[in-house]
């Protein structure tokens, strides 16, 4: 199958490949089926023979064109959407149900605005019956981190869409989970502050140690967080390619300037728009746009 | 008269530097307008009279409205003559049927909302019988629990119920599906989707309920009254308006106004207190 090659590597030497070999695996995404059937009893195919292995501590980016399941795919790794068949092993265990090893960024920032932002970032902390004096400090330190201290008690409607999607970050880091899971997290913001929560993302993830899956219509967002990229095909869903980003870490905001960088762009989006031209539901570049 | 007149005056002076009164008129101008209102409709209305030569019986000046009202409220507490007393009494009818009705009927919603099935079940009975005019039923209330207190909290209860029943059910209808999906994610059981998410999400529709609940409470109380009792505002009206004191039926107006006026600011506090996060509760429905 198509979906398993590894493609060429941008950069030769490849110390992460390497070093994800040797790290073990975090999410076993192995033959992985999902079918809907809608209200009219139609069978809609979403995700077709998926499978994906992602190592400890990498950062894998997924792009495809609009219902092309991506968020499914990620929703039945959270454990939120039954699959049809397959399985999914998170650090070795199959996912039946959502679990608390894991942190999800929504597309949108999801606060509730009747909390202050300590509190809405406490909230899995709450929900899962941590200790809430140390989730406190915990929950102040990760504010800090994203930006945010200072603001610990205002409320969600006093701050500007980057700075809540910041406090989102923070939440689904509280519980501190090995895994992060991100939906079209900065589909929302504008190019500028897009960029800067990349920057942002990046370093949060490389001070964590986390493994992180983050879905996006951006190509250039997409190859300059990842260690991978999946590209995904629509109708049914499934992957067209796995692409290798090897720069090292930390990337500056310049390597989107590197010819590597535009080779890796310009690939995936070939794979994305095929022969039949760009699809009009897809963004391609910048972001921003959304 | 008069003070239409000076008014525009003032205001046109164009030589004069912009004082505070034309400041807050060019800012604010209904802070001045909606009270020159009142007072241009009450020297209209007192001089109207007059000049029209209206009998007071059918409608009495302002002025004797005013010294009926300081003639009631001037008796004391305990005296069937005084307002305070059938004050007292339709308020602590008001508030008893307003707290059980609306009471019962958010608990109903509630519990009906989280039930799938019960609310599939009991939605076209709900819809059926909150659109019957429950104030029909005053007369049968009456004759069942008789001229006391008790008739006139259950003919508010009657009343007080459907709204909170309706709006409490639409409320946890119409939790935003995102917040369900976050506290799935996190693992939360349904006791804490329920207290974290759920009920503050409903809060809105409570409240517009709560709203619709108050003012339909005082109706409920005075039409209770009418139908059978022996003291409040409602009989008052009834003895007042059968010895032609149209005076002192508009004073007992004045009475239930400021009543509706003060249930309805006690609930803006509250609203203002727990629901500081949202654009109010008419933008959700508006009542």
């Amino acid at each position: 199958m198509d979906a398993a090659v590894a493609d060429r590597e941008p950069v030769s030497a490849s110390p992460a490949g390497a070093q994800s070999a040797e790290r073990g695996k975090m999410i076993e995404v192995s033959h992985l089926e999902k079918t809907f059937v809608t209200v009219r009893n139609e069978r809609i195919h979403a995700l077709s023979d998926i499978s994906l292995s992602i190592a400890e501590r990498e950062f894998v980016t997924i792009v495809g064109p609009s219902g092309c399941g991506k968020s499914t795919l990620l929703k039945i790794i959270a454990g939120l959407v039954p699959a049809t068949r397959g399985s999914v092993l998170l650090a070795g265990t199959p996912v039946d149900r959502p679990r608390k090893d894991i942190g999800i960024v929504f597309q949108n920032p999801v606060l509730l605005p009747w909390r202050t932002v300590l509190d809405n970032v406490l909230l899995p902390a709450e929900v899962q019956g941590l200790p809430l004096g140390p989730a406190r400090k915990r929950a102040r330190e990760l504010l800090e981190m994203v930006g945010l201290a200072g603001f610990e008690n205002k409320y969600p409607m006093e701050l500007s869409g980057g700075m809540q999607q910041r406090a989102g970050i923070s939440r689904a880091l509280v519980h501190d989970p090995k895994i992060l899971l991100m939906d079209e997290p900065f589909g929302a913001l504008d190019a500028m502050t897009r960029e800067q929560m990349n920057l942002d993302l990046q370093r949060i993830c490389l001070e964590a140690g986390k493994t992180v899956v983050l879905i996006t219509h951006s190509i250039p967002e997409a190859v300059f967080l990842g260690d991978r990229v999946v590209v995904m095909s629509a109708r049914p869903g499934k992957i067209a390619r796995l692409v290798h980003v090897n720069f090292p870490r930390p990337r500056s905001i310049e390597v989107m300037g590197d010819p590597e960088f535009g080779r890796a762009t310009s690939e995936i989006r070939r794979l994305l728009y095929g022969n039949a031209g760009p699809d009009p539901h897809f963004i391609p570049a910048g972001g921003g746009i959304s | 008269m008069s003070v239409i007149a000076d008014n525009p005056a003032v205001v046109e002076q164009p030589t004069q530097p912009p004082n505070r009164f034309v400041l807050l008129m060019r800012t604010r101008p209904e802070t001045v307008l909606a009270p020159a209102l009142l007072v241009v409709l009450l020297f209209g209305w007192e001089y109207g009279v007059v000049w029209l030569n209206v009998p007071s019986y059918i409608l009495p000046p302002p002025s004797s409205i005013v010294i009926a009202l300081w003639r009631g409220l001037s008796e004391d507490f305990t005296s069937r003559a005084g307002y305070w007393l059938h004050a007292g009494v339709t308020l602590y009818e008001v508030l008893l049927g307003f707290f059980i009705g609306s009471g019962v009927g958010l608990l109903l919603g509630t519990i009906i909302s989280q039930i799938r099935i019960l609310e599939a079940t009991l939605r076209v009975y709900i819809v059926a019988i909150q659109s019957l005019p429950k104030i029909a039923l005053a007369p049968i209330v009456v004759l069942w629990f008789g001229f006391g207190l008790t008739s006139k909290v259950v003919i508010i209860c009657l009343l007080t119920f459907f709204p909170l029943l309706v709006t409490s059910m639409a409320g946890f209808k119409a939790v935003d599906h995102e917040r369900l999906e976050l506290m799935r994610s996190l693992g939360a059981n349904s006791w804490q989707v329920f207290w974290k998410v759920r009920l503050p999400s409903a809060l809105p529709y409570i409240f517009a309920g709560l709203d619709m609940a108050a003012v339909f409470a005082v109706v409920g109380a005075i039409v209770g009254e009418f139908v059978g009792a022996q003291r409040g505002l409602g009989t008052l009206i009834l003895s007042m308006n059968a010895q032609m004191d149209t005076a002192g039926t508009f004073s007992v107006f004045i009475i239930l106004a400021l009543l509706g006026v003060a249930l309805n600011l006690s609930l803006r506090a509250i609203e203002r207190r727990l629901l500081f996060w949202s654009g109010g509760s008419q933008r959700v429905i508006g009542s």
